[in-house]
């Protein structure tokens, strides 16, 4: 991606209505890039809660709205949120095959990109901006950034742009925070035990910022760190890097 | 069918059950991340990658041109003499099993670990005739005195602890015995040892079946396989018609595939190929072989959408990593298959209006396809079970009207930015949000969570002043 490049932000649904601070910190970090982020409109959601549910007529009326919004920006389009990246780039086409939008569709999940594989090409830029916090952090993989998108270098090589920060290693990084959509409501017990395995291993590697790049893990982690993990944070990596000076 | 778990209890009531056993949520990770890290460790040096890429075309060319495969392997089951038997259905299974026993003249059999013989319901059957039926994978013997089920595909005892264990074997041996492994598998294999003795026929599954020399392939650690197979005077094995391979050579490929996605070992302690009874001048043997090909659903699924389960080697890798299967084990999905491969099963075999709720029961994370040997793509499996569930109108009618208001609303930037609005506002004041969050549809998320609240001006609001 060039220096110049102008892109879309998509700022996700749950970016948009609840952590609209974290997408000013996304459109921010795009900005030191030279990414020239302009933030899409009349766009609503992937879709994905409902495609996951079987409901495809559904995540169909909802992803259209988006896509056809989508369609009338340029540039590559910038998600956020890992699994929302992967719903759009991956499920899509196969959502609207047949449709009547299939092309226009199509031509808009190639324009697809995830925030970090976008930062991680400008991590000149990110050291240039003379980034620092003296911290012990550590990274939650999205199981669809990681296995749809295959992105595990990238926001660790953002994290590398931080002097003094220091990432642990940890051993259940991949292992699914018990969001999974409408999983984490069908079967709360089940999904706060499996976010609870997750929360033992960081405080047990004395972490007390748990990082990740897609909203519906952090709201996962953080909701349940809320409750039960007293002084654990759970941030986007966009936050982390304003907090580390980024302005 | 007895006591049928899945259709007397939900998933979400067997997984609280199972949550309330703080030994499983240890046991159950630490058992299996230590087949994953053995089968890191021990394969360090082959090609794991590649096999697995064999193993997958293998399969999936194999599945792929099923019936002449079957025809192959029951035409050199014959030429062996080992008497084919074809079952549609578990109780055709059943039926076949007790006939050959009932011709036996049969009083005692002995039987390896199989989840087949799990799917057919096979020992209720045997004991209501009368014989005396002995399990002897050690696992499988302690689920059988504890009138339990087991909960893993290979490791059926994993949710039970060492103490529990010898309480079991205590109470067989009528006297305290010590807290110290390998004496209680010690008691274990005496007694055992007698079993096999007196067994008339010795009932097994078959972990392959290879087409072009009629032979049945059994993987043990215990060799209880061997000696059930061999000591008795018949032996039955009960085959799903997948576990076909064309040739001798396909297991150079899939057993080390198979152990190694197990168990992290790239060969188990015993190997047993069976290619028929005793012949004329063995000095040992069963003088009669029998194999009972069960179909039970399988065939349906050729060429299907799920036709890929079907390349599965029942190796238990994806429970392994399975996140769900890690803390809930495998009772809780309430058949006989757990984690992945059985929220993919049990609806296939058993139907949406039985087994419907399991797809539901992942989180969707993928760990299950990285895993799995040869590929099956369960994700997407599980994908398409919930989308046919609803196109079949088998979701329940508060999910379809949640989904519909849900995509009405969210299908027009108008409707998602008036109603969205509303729904900030109504959660600033504090009666509202307790209402909604008790008896509302944030109810589920408050369990244990605390509940994000929407920000007072939206992103896109932002930027529209700006």
């Amino acid at each position: 991606m060039s220096l110049s490049e102008s892109v879309t932000l998509f700022a996700t649904c749950i970016g948009d209505l609840v952590t609209p601070e974290t997408v000013e910190d996304v459109e921010r970090a795009l900005q030191i890039c030279g990414c020239n982020p302009t933030p899409a409109t009349g766009t609503t959601c992937c879709g994905q809660p409902a495609f996951n549910a079987g409901f495809h007529r559904q995540a169909r009326a909802v992803a259209r709205v988006t896509a056809r919004a989508l369609a009338a920006t340029r540039g590559p389009i910038v998600v956020p949120a890992g699994s929302c990246a992967a719903m759009m780039y991956r499920h899509w086409p196969e959502l609207f095959s047949g449709d009547r939008d299939e092309q226009l569709v199509r031509a808009v999940a190639r324009r697809v990109v995830e925030f970090t594989a976008v930062l991680a090409d400008h991590c000149d830029e990110l050291r240039a901006a003379n980034l620092h916090l003296s911290r012990r952090v550590g990274y939650h993989d999205s199981c669809h950034m990681l296995r749809e998108l295959g992105l595990s270098a990238e926001p660790r090589a953002v994290l590398g742009c931080i002097d003094g920060l220091e990432l642990v290693a940890l051993s259940s990084a991949e292992r699914c925070c018990g969001f999974g959509g409408t999983f984490a409501v069908r079967y709360p017990e089940v999904s706060v035990a499996m976010a609870d395995s997750k929360l033992d291993d960081v405080v047990a590697e004395g972490i007390d910022m748990l990082v990740s790049a897609d909203a519906g893990c952090i709201m996962q982690l953080g909701s349940r760190a809320a409750r039960a993990y007293a002084g654990l944070r759970v941030v986007h990596i966009a936050t982390v890097l304003r907090e580390a000076g980024l302005t | 069918m007895t006591h049928d778990p899945l259709t007397a209890t939900t998933f979400a009531a067997r997984a609280r059950e199972q949550l309330a056993k703080p030994f499983l949520r240890v046991a159950v990770p630490r058992a299996t991340d230590h087949a994953a890290n053995d089968l890191r460790a021990r394969f360090a040096d082959h090609d794991y990658e590649g096999l697995r890429a064999r193993g997958a075309d293998i399969r999936s060319a194999t599945i792929a041109d099923l019936e002449t495969h079957l025809n192959r392997l029951v035409a050199a089951f014959a030429a062996n003499g080992v008497h084919v038997h074809m079952a549609a259905d578990a109780a055709q299974a059943r039926a076949h099993i007790r006939r050959i026993c009932r011709e036996a003249g049969a009083r005692r059999v002995v039987k390896v670990k199989s989840m087949a013989t799990e799917e057919i319901e096979l020992n209720p059957a045997l004991i209501a005739d009368g014989l005396t039926v002995t399990e002897t994978d050690l696992g499988e013997y302690v689920v059988q005195l504890d009138n339990d089920r087991p909960s893993h595909i290979i490791a059926p005892i994993i949710h039970k602890t060492r103490e529990e264990v010898r309480q079991s074997l205590s109470r067989v041996a009528g006297r305290e015995l010590p807290d110290d492994a390998s004496e209680l598998t010690g008691f274990a294999r005496e007694t055992l040892r007698d079993a096999f003795m007196d067994a008339d026929v010795g009932i097994s599954g078959a972990n392959f079946g290879v087409a072009e020399s009629g032979t049945v392939v059994l993987v043990t650690n215990e060799g209880n396989g061997r000696m059930s197979t061999s000591l008795p005077r018949v032996h039955i094995s009960l085959m799903g018609i997948e576990r076909v391979l064309p040739r001798l050579d396909d297991l150079a490929v899939m057993l080390p595939l198979l152990t190694g996605a197990g168990t992290g070992q790239l060969i188990t302690t015993y190997v047993t190929m069976i290619s028929g009874p005793r012949g004329a001048n063995d000095p040992d043997g069963p003088e009669q072989m029998h194999v009972v090909l069960l179909d039970n659903g399988r065939r349906a699924l050729l060429g299907t959408e799920y036709q890929d389960v079907l390349h599965c080697i029942r190796c238990g890798a994806c429970q392994n990593v399975c996140p769900v299967y890690r803390q809930v084990g495998g009772h809780a999905y309430g058949w006989v298959y757990g984690g992945p491969i059985g929220a993919v099963l049990t609806p296939l075999f058993r139907g949406q209006q039985d087994g419907g709720e399991l797809p539901q029961a992942s989180s969707l994370c993928g760990a299950c396809d990285d895993i799995c040997p040869v590929k099956i793509p369960l994700h997407d499996l599980l994908l398409r079970l919930r989308r046919q569930r609803v196109d079949e109108g088998a979701a329940p009618f508060t999910e379809r009207l949640v989904a519909s208001v849900w995509a009405w609303v969210w299908s027009s930037a108008w409707r998602y930015r008036v109603v969205s609005r509303i729904a900030s506002r109504l959660m600033q004041i504090s009666w509202m949000r307790r209402v909604l969050v008790r008896r509302g549809p944030l109810a589920g998320w408050a369990h244990g969570r605390s509940v994000p609240m929407p920000a007072r001006r939206p992103f896109h609001a932002r930027r529209a002043h700006d």
